[in-house]
C-alpha cells in the first residue's frame, strides 16, 4: 500500500539532499567577505527604503476584500467548463445569470469608489 | 447526462426578492441622497409581491432541483411569517435610518438577501441547503449588526458575532460532514430511511455529528450555553436588526431545527430528547434569571429572547402533532409582541439610539398614551398573561408537554413564566408609575404606526381568536407525523 | 489506498487545533485564521469521504463551502478593520465595551 509512496520517498531524499548538499560545500569551501552592502535586505537591487515592518495602507484591505470575492467566484467556471458541453444552452444562461449578478456587484462597488485610490 | 428538473415556482419568493435586492442596489446609485426613503419604499414592495406570491402558490408539497428544495405547506408557513417579520422589520427602520444617515441602499439590501438566507433555510430538504440559507443570512447580519455609524459598541457587536457565528459554523459544517459519513447523505428523507435501514440508533459517527450540528444551530438560537453573544449583540446592533435576529433568524433556525429533528432524526429521538429537556430548563431559568438584573430594555428583551427560545424548545421535546404546531403557534405569536416591543423601542430612541435605559422610560404611560398601552400589551404578552399572543403560545406547548408526559418540564416552564412576569411589569410600573427623568419629543411617521398597527392587532387577534393561526400551523406539520 | 479512518483522524486533528486557536488566542486575526483552518479540516473530510463512497456529493459541497468561506472573510476582514478604526486594537480582551 505505502509502496507507491516510496518513490516520492526517494525523490524527495534526493531534492533535500542535492539541496543541503550544495548550500553545505558552498559555506564550507566559499570565501565569506561581509560590507555593509551585502548585508542590506535585498530589494531588486535599490537601497532599501525605512524598515519593512510598517503598516500598510488600508486601501490594501479593500482591494483585497474585493479581490478574495471575485477571485472565488471563478472556482464555479472549471465544474461549469468541464461538462459545458453536455450542459448546452441551459448552462451558458445560468453562468450568464451568474456573472451578470457579479457584474451588478462591480458595478456597485466601482460606483461607490472601492477602486479609487485617493 | 440529465439537468435535474429546475421548478423555477418553487423558489419564486426567492427570485422575487433577489429581484428587488438587485434593483435597490442599482437604485442606490442613482437616487438622490435626499429621496432615499423611496429605496425603502421599493423593498416593502418587493416583499409585499415575494409575500402575495407565496400565499398565492397552492402547490402544495412540491419538491424541486432534484430533491433538493421542498414547497410544503411547512414551508408556506414560514414563508409567510418571515416575509412579513422582514417588511415589519424594514418599515420600522426607515425612520432611523434617515436619522442616522446610514447608508440606505446597502442597507435594504442586506435585509432583503438575509430574508433568502432564510428561506432557503426553511425550504432546504438537503443539509447543504440549509447551511448555504444560515450562512447568507449570517453573512448578511453581521454586517447589519455593525451599520450604526460611528457607534463602538455597534462596531463591537458585529465583531463578536461575525467571531462566534463563524465558529459555530464550523461546528455545524462538520456534524454535516460526520453525518454524511455515517449516512452517505445528506438528504433530510435519506439520512431517515439510512438510519432505519442500518438501525444507526447508537453509530458514534452519527451521533458525534448530530451533537455537532445541535452546537451549530444552539449559538444561532442563542440556547443556553452557546447564549453568551447574545446580549452583546443584540444591545450593539441597530434595533430593529435586533428584532429581526430576535424574531426572524429565529423562526428559521427552529425551522430548520424542526426539519433535521423531527424529519432526518426522528427514530434517535431517544439519544437527543434528553439532551434538549436539559437544554430547554438551563435556557429558560438562565434567560429569565439574568434578565431580572438588566438596566437596558435591549439587554432585557435579549435575555427574554433567550427564554422564549427555551419555552420553543420545550414544544419540540414534546412533539407529536399537538407539539409541532405549538412551534410554529409559538414563532408566530413571539414574532408579533416581539417586534411590536422592539418597534416602541426603535421609536422611543429615535436618534442614535438615546434612550435604551429602562429608566428613560419613566413617564412614557402617560405622555404618550397610545404608545405606554401599547408597550404595555407587549410586555403582557410577552409575559404570558391572559388573553394575548403570549398566553395562548405559552398554553398549547405546555399543553403539549404535558400530553406527551414531561410534567417536570411543564412545572419548570411555568415557574419560569412567572419569574418573567416580574421584569416585564417592572417596565410597565416604571413607564406608569415614575416621573419622567427627560424631554423626549417624537413624531408619529406613517411606516412606525403601520408597525405598530400591525403587532397590536396580531397580538390581540392571537389571543382571542387562535383558531384561524393554530389550523394554518396544524395543517404545515402533516409531513411531520406521517 | 490510505483507509478513510486516516483522512478522518487527520481533519479532527485540524478542526481540533482550530477550535484550540480560537479558544486560546488573543489576535482577532489569528482567531479567524483558525475558524478557517476549522472549515478546511471539514473538507477534508468531506472529500475523503466522498472518495470512500464513491459519490459527487461531498466534492461538490466544498465547492460551496470555499465560497461561503471567501465570503466569509471578505466580510470578517472589513469587520477586523472597521473595529480596528473605532478601538486602535483587535486583541479580543480589550474589546470589551460590552459586557460580556
Amino acid at each position: 500500500m505505502l509502496k507507491e509512496y516510496a518513490q516520492i520517498l526517494i525523490l524527495m531524499i534526493i531534492v533535500f539532499g542535492f539541496a543541503g548538499v550544495t548550500l553545505l560545500l558552498s559555506s564550507l569551501l566559499g570565501q565569506k567577505k561581509k560590507s555593509d552592502t551585502k548585508l542590506m535586505p535585498y530589494e531588486c537591487g535599490i537601497d532599501p527604503v525605512g524598515t519593512a515592518r510598517q503598516r500598510f495602507s488600508i486601501k490594501f484591505y479593500i482591494t483585497t476584500m474585493i479581490f478574495i470575492l471575485f477571485d472565488i467566484e471563478a472556482l464555479f467556471l472549471y465544474p461549469w467548463a468541464v461538462i459545458y458541453r453536455r450542459l448546452g444552452v441551459f448552462g451558458l444562461v445560468e453562468m450568464g445569470v451568474f456573472i451578470l449578478l457579479l457584474l451588478v456587484g462591480f458595478i456597485y462597488v466601482w460606483k461607490k469608489g472601492a477602486f479609487e485610490w485617493d | 447526462m440529465t439537468i435535474p428538473d429546475v421548478n423555477w415556482t418553487s423558489i419564486g419568493t426567492e427570485l422575487i426578492l433577489i429581484s428587488t435586492a438587485v434593483l435597490v442596489i442599482f437604485f442606490d446609485l442613482v437616487v438622490k441622497d435626499k429621496k432615499k426613503d423611496s429605496l425603502g419604499y421599493l423593498t416593502v414592495l418587493g416583499m409585499l409581491g415575494a409575500l402575495v406570491f407565496a400565499m398565492t402558490d397552492k402547490e402544495g408539497t412540491a419538491i424541486a432541483f432534484g430533491g433538493m428544495i421542498t414547497n410544503d405547506s411547512f414551508t408556506q408557513f414560514l414563508t409567510v411569517l418571515i416575509v412579513g417579520v422582514a417588511i415589519i422589520v424594514t418599515l420600522m427602520s426607515m425612520q432611523s435610518l434617515r436619522e442616522g444617515s446610514m447608508d440606505v441602499g446597502g442597507y435594504h439590501t442586506l435585509v432583503l438577501l438575509a430574508t433568502v438566507g432564510m428561506l432557503l433555510m426553511v425550504k432546504g430538504l438537503d443539509l447543504i441547503i440549509i447551511f448555504l440559507g444560515l450562512e447568507t443570512l449570517s453573512i448578511a447580519i453581521y454586517v447589519l449588526a455593525g451599520y450604526r455609524k460611528g457607534a463602538e459598541q455597534s462596531a463591537e457587536a458585529a465583531f463578536k458575532y461575525f467571531l462566534l457565528g463563524a465558529f459555530a459554523a464550523a461546528f455545524l459544517l462538520y456534524g454535516i460532514a460526520l453525518i454524511y459519513g455515517a449516512t452517505g447523505t445528506t438528504r433530510i428523507e435519506g439520512i431517515a430511511q439510512y438510519i432505519a435501514l442500518k438501525n444507526l440508533g447508537t453509530n458514534p459517527l452519527l451521533l458525534l455529528g448530530v451533537g455537532l450540528l445541535l452546537v451549530g444551530l444552539g449559538f444561532k438560537l442563542a440556547l443556553v450555553p452557546f447564549h453568551s453573544w447574545t446580549p452583546d449583540v443584540y444591545e450593539g446592533a441597530p434595533t430593529a436588526i435586533t428584532a429581526f435576529m430576535a424574531v426572524g433568524v429565529k423562526a428559521a433556525a427552529f425551522a430548520a431545527f424542526v426539519r433535521i429533528f423531527g424529519g432526518a432524526l426522528p427514530l434517535i429521538a431517544f439519544q437527543w430528547k434528553d439532551v434538549l429537556w436539559m437544554l430547554a430548563v438551563i435556557t429558560m431559568t438562565v434567560g429569565n434569571v439574568v434578565a431580572l438584573s438588566q438596566t437596558n430594555i435591549k439587554r432585557m428583551l435579549a435575555y427574554s429572547s433567550i427564554a422564549h427560545a427555551g419555552y420553543i424548545l420545550v414544544g419540540i421535546i414534546a412533539g407529536g402533532s399537538v407539539g409541532w404546531s405549538a412551534v410554529l403557534y409559538y414563532l408566530g405569536a413571539y414574532a408579533f409582541m416581539n417586534l411590536g416591543a422592539f418597534g416602541i423601542v426603535v421609536f422611543y430612541g429615535y436618534k442614535q439610539e438615546a434612550n435604551v435605559e429602562i429608566a428613560d422610560y419613566a413617564g412614557l404611560g402617560f405622555r404618550y398614551p397610545f404608545l405606554g398601552a401599547a408597550m404595555a400589551i407587549f410586555l403582557f404578552s410577552l409575559a404570558g398573561i391572559p388573553p394575548l399572543a403570549g398566553f395562548m403560545g405559552k398554553f398549547y406547548i405546555f399543553s403539549a408537554a404535558i400530553k406527551s408526559g414531561y410534567i417536570w418540564l411543564t412545572i419548570i416552564g411555568v415557574m419560569n413564566s412567572l419569574v418573567s412576569v416580574f421584569y416585564y411589569f417592572r417596565v410597565t410600573v416604571i413607564m406608569y408609575m415614575k416621573e419622567p427623568i427627560k424631554e423626549v419629543v417624537l413624531n408619529y411617521s406613517l411606516p412606525i404606526t403601520i408597525v405598530l398597527i400591525i403587532a397590536l392587532v396580531g397580538t390581540i387577534q392571537m389571543g382571542i381568536a387562535p383558531n384561524f393561526y393554530l389550523e394554518r400551523a396544524l395543517d404545515s406539520i402533516k409531513w411531520l407525523i406521517g | 489506498m490510505i483507509p478513510l479512518s486516516h483522512f478522518l483522524g487527520l481533519s479532527v486533528i485540524l478542526f481540533t487545533i482550530g477550535v484550540l486557536g480560537v479558544v486560546i488566542r488573543r489576535n482577532a486575526i489569528v482567531i479567524f485564521m483558525c475558524i478557517e483552518l476549522m472549515l478546511n479540516a471539514v473538507n477534508l473530510s468531506f472529500v475523503a469521504i466522498a472518495r470512500s463512497l464513491s459519490s459527487l456529493d461531498g466534492q461538490v459541497i466544498v465547492l460551496l463551502v470555499m465560497t461561503v468561506a471567501a465570503a466569509e472573510a471578505a466580510v470578517g476582514l472589513a469587520i477586523i478593520i472597521s473595529i480596528f478604526r473605532t478601538k486602535g486594537t483587535i486583541n479580543v480582551d480589550e474589546i470589551n465595551l460590552l459586557k460580556w
